[in-house]
């Protein structure tokens, strides 16, 4: 467990989650518990279907679960409501996507300041904050480029931006690489694991990729809502 | 960057589809405030009505007369102040194309009663000297470039004959509201000559206008006016001079009606147009809505954004309808017969509708995409398709 510090950042515990399909109910979380200590690099892997992107929605405040409760950063985030939850994640959690979920009208450089319209920064602050983030992911070059005019490898890495430019003290990635050719998917995990490793982010990502896993501290596998190490 | 920016790049996402949807409502906007015009414009005259003028008519029907002497039992009735005539002379200016009301008045006191004829005192001085003198408004004088002095010639209908009149006074309309193309001329002048060629017609008069000193006695003084001559050869019936114009638009009122309907049928058309562009914009974004609750946006980010870019289109679509209104109503105006409409502006009311109309529309066409929006859960959004 390289880098962490060994506190406990996330608590899950005992969560239960199962979706209506119809008038089937399907569980998809089964009395689930686990924990991740602060300055974690935590990989899911685990078949379709097996409830990684559910475990994700879970601590990333995203969806409630069934039963059990989510405390992020001592913060039992079960017990917020609705506007409390929103504003709980635009400070606290970073979102990585499979397919980077930028908004094509906006360049790059206006893609990652999205989260920081609901900070009352300074104008200038946030400039400062938007150029650094991009600086860190390498594009610093391509602020004024739209969505369509990056590459795929680019664009997840204006999304990391966004993730990072409120400076979140947990990331969440699903599938960050799941859309990339080789080479950007590498280049993806290099600049994740120098975000954990420089500047202690808590990151959990979920995978299919064994070679995305590798750079994480940690890999988990779930299975038919079973954890396992 | 601003939310309104944000607003404002969702709004040219597609911007063939936000251009034609601009211009439906703008196209609709237009049509709205012509028919609005055209609606206001035929009520101009109970508009224009005065709240202390009486008309006192037949009882029968406004196209019966009324024996002259019935003035000065009029005057009598306490709370009276002053009463006038007139006769509706109809004829045939140049030809029958050229309409405008001409009426025979009391020459002494009529303008008196309507104070909203503004004419110089001189002018008016002479009018009342020359019997076959008359008075016009000035945008009859623009029309057909008359100047005092100059004479009208005029063939009879209801007063057959050949009959000249000359231009001794231009009124100036006091207020949007007043007809500025009426005719005004001696009773007295035509009442001369019936007394010769149709002695039968003589000394009857149209209608009579009595201005009453308190609005508020109104009624109580039309009732008595009317008991004077109940039972007699010609029973009148007394109405403030609102009701008198309500009346005399009754004939039109269902084709009012029908342009009132149809303003406002306009209306749900914008709607409908925008609510399309709306929920189809909604649809296409539901991802993005996600993403944004994702970052922290709360309902009320989400409905700032999707009612703004509702509101913005439904604006701009208004603002370049009303601009269209102006000169479309003056081309309008233009085409149709000369005198139809002697007032006919684009009311403030009519630019206030149609604002009004076009938030409401910004609004409405809103509520199904909000409601998308805010009731589609962010797992859920996430899934969808881009």
């Amino acid at each position: 467990m390289a880098g962490t510090n060994g506190q406990s950042m996330i608590t899950a515990k005992n969560i239960s989650k199962s979706y209506r399909r119809d008038r089937l109910e399907i569980p998809v979380l089964v009395n689930l518990t686990l924990t991740v200590p602060e300055g974690e690099f935590l990989a899911l892997m685990g078949p379709s279907g097996s409830g990684k992107t559910t475990l994700l929605n879970l601590i990333a405040g995203i969806d409630r679960p069934d039963s059990g409760q989510v405390l992020v950063n001592g913060v039992d985030i079960g017990s917020l409501n609705e506007s409390a939850l929103a504003r709980w994640r635009s400070g606290n959690v970073g979102f990585i996507f499979q397919f980077y979920n930028l908004l094509p009208v906006l360049t790059a450089y206006e893609n990652v300041e999205l989260p920081l319209l609901l900070t009352r920064l300074p104008r200038k602050e946030k400039r400062e904050h938007v150029e650094a983030a991009l600086k860190l992911v390498g594009l610093g070059d391509r602020m004024r480029h739209y969505p369509r005019q990056l590459s795929g490898g680019q664009e997840q890495r204006v999304a990391i931006a966004r993730a990072i430019v409120t400076d979140p003290t947990v990331l969440v990635a699903d599938e960050p690489t799941g859309d990339l050719d080789k080479v950007s998917a590498h280049d993806i995990m290099v600049l994740l694991e120098r975000l954990n490793r420089e500047y202690k982010k808590t990151i959990v990502m979920v995978t299919h990729d064994p070679r995305a896993a590798e750079k994480a501290h940690k890999v988990m596998h779930l299975d038919k809502g079973e954890l396992t190490t | 960057m601003r939310v309104m920016k944000l607003v404002l790049k969702n709004m040219l996402r597609h911007k063939l589809r936000t251009l034609l949807t601009i211009a439906g409502i703008a196209i609709a906007v237009t049509a709205f405030g012509l028919l609005r015009t055209v609606v206001t414009a035929w009520n101009a005259g109970v508009e224009a009505s005065a709240a202390d003028r009486l008309i006192t008519r037949d009882a029968v029907s406004f196209i019966f007369p009324l024996p002259l002497a019935y003035k000065d039992q009029i005057a009598k009735v306490p709370g009276v102040v002053d009463v006038t005539f007139a006769n509706w002379f109809g004829g045939v200016y140049i030809d029958k194309n050229q309409f405008f009301a001409r009426l025979a008045v009391e020459a002494e006191n009529y303008l008196e009663v309507y104070p909203e004829c503004l004419v110089p005192p001189d002018q008016l001085a002479t009018f009342k000297k020359e019997r076959n003198s008359c008075i016009i408004g000035e945008q009859l004088a623009s029309r057909f470039h008359l100047k005092i002095g100059d004479i009208m010639p005029v063939e009879g209908d209801i007063y057959p004959g050949h009959w000249e009149f000359v231009v001794r006074a231009i009124y100036r309309p006091k207020d949007k509201v007043t007809d500025p193309s009426n005719m005004f001329f001696h009773w007295q002048y035509i009442n001369e000559r019936m007394k010769q060629e149709a002695p039968g017609r003589a000394d009857n008069v149209g209608w009579y206008v009595v201005k009453v000193k308190n609005p508020a006695a109104a009624a109580r003084i039309s009732e008595e006016i009317d008991v004077l001559f109940q039972n007699s050869r010609a029973e009148t019936k007394t109405e403030t001079e609102r009701a008198f114009q309500q009346d005399f638009l009754a004939s039109a009122d269902a084709i009012l009606t029908a342009m009132n309907f149809i303003s406002f049928v306009i209306i749900g058309i914008i709607m409908l147009v925008l609510g399309n562009t709306m929920i189809m914009a909604a649809r296409e974004r539901i991802r993005e809505f996600a993403v944004f609750k994702t970052l922290g946006f709360s309902a009320r980010h989400l409905i700032g954004l999707i009612a703004g870019e509702s509101l913005l289109i439904s604006f701009l679509g208004a603002a370049i309808g009303l601009a269209f209104t102006f000169p479309i109503t003056e081309g309008f105006s233009a085409v149709l017969p000369k005198g139809w409409f002697p007032v006919f502006n684009v009311e403030p009311v009519t630019l206030i509708l149609a604002g009004c109309s076009a938030l409401l529309v910004g609004v409405i066409a809103s509520i199904f995409p909000v409601q998308r929006a805010l009731g589609t859960s962010i797992v859920d959004g996430l899934r969808e398709i881009g």
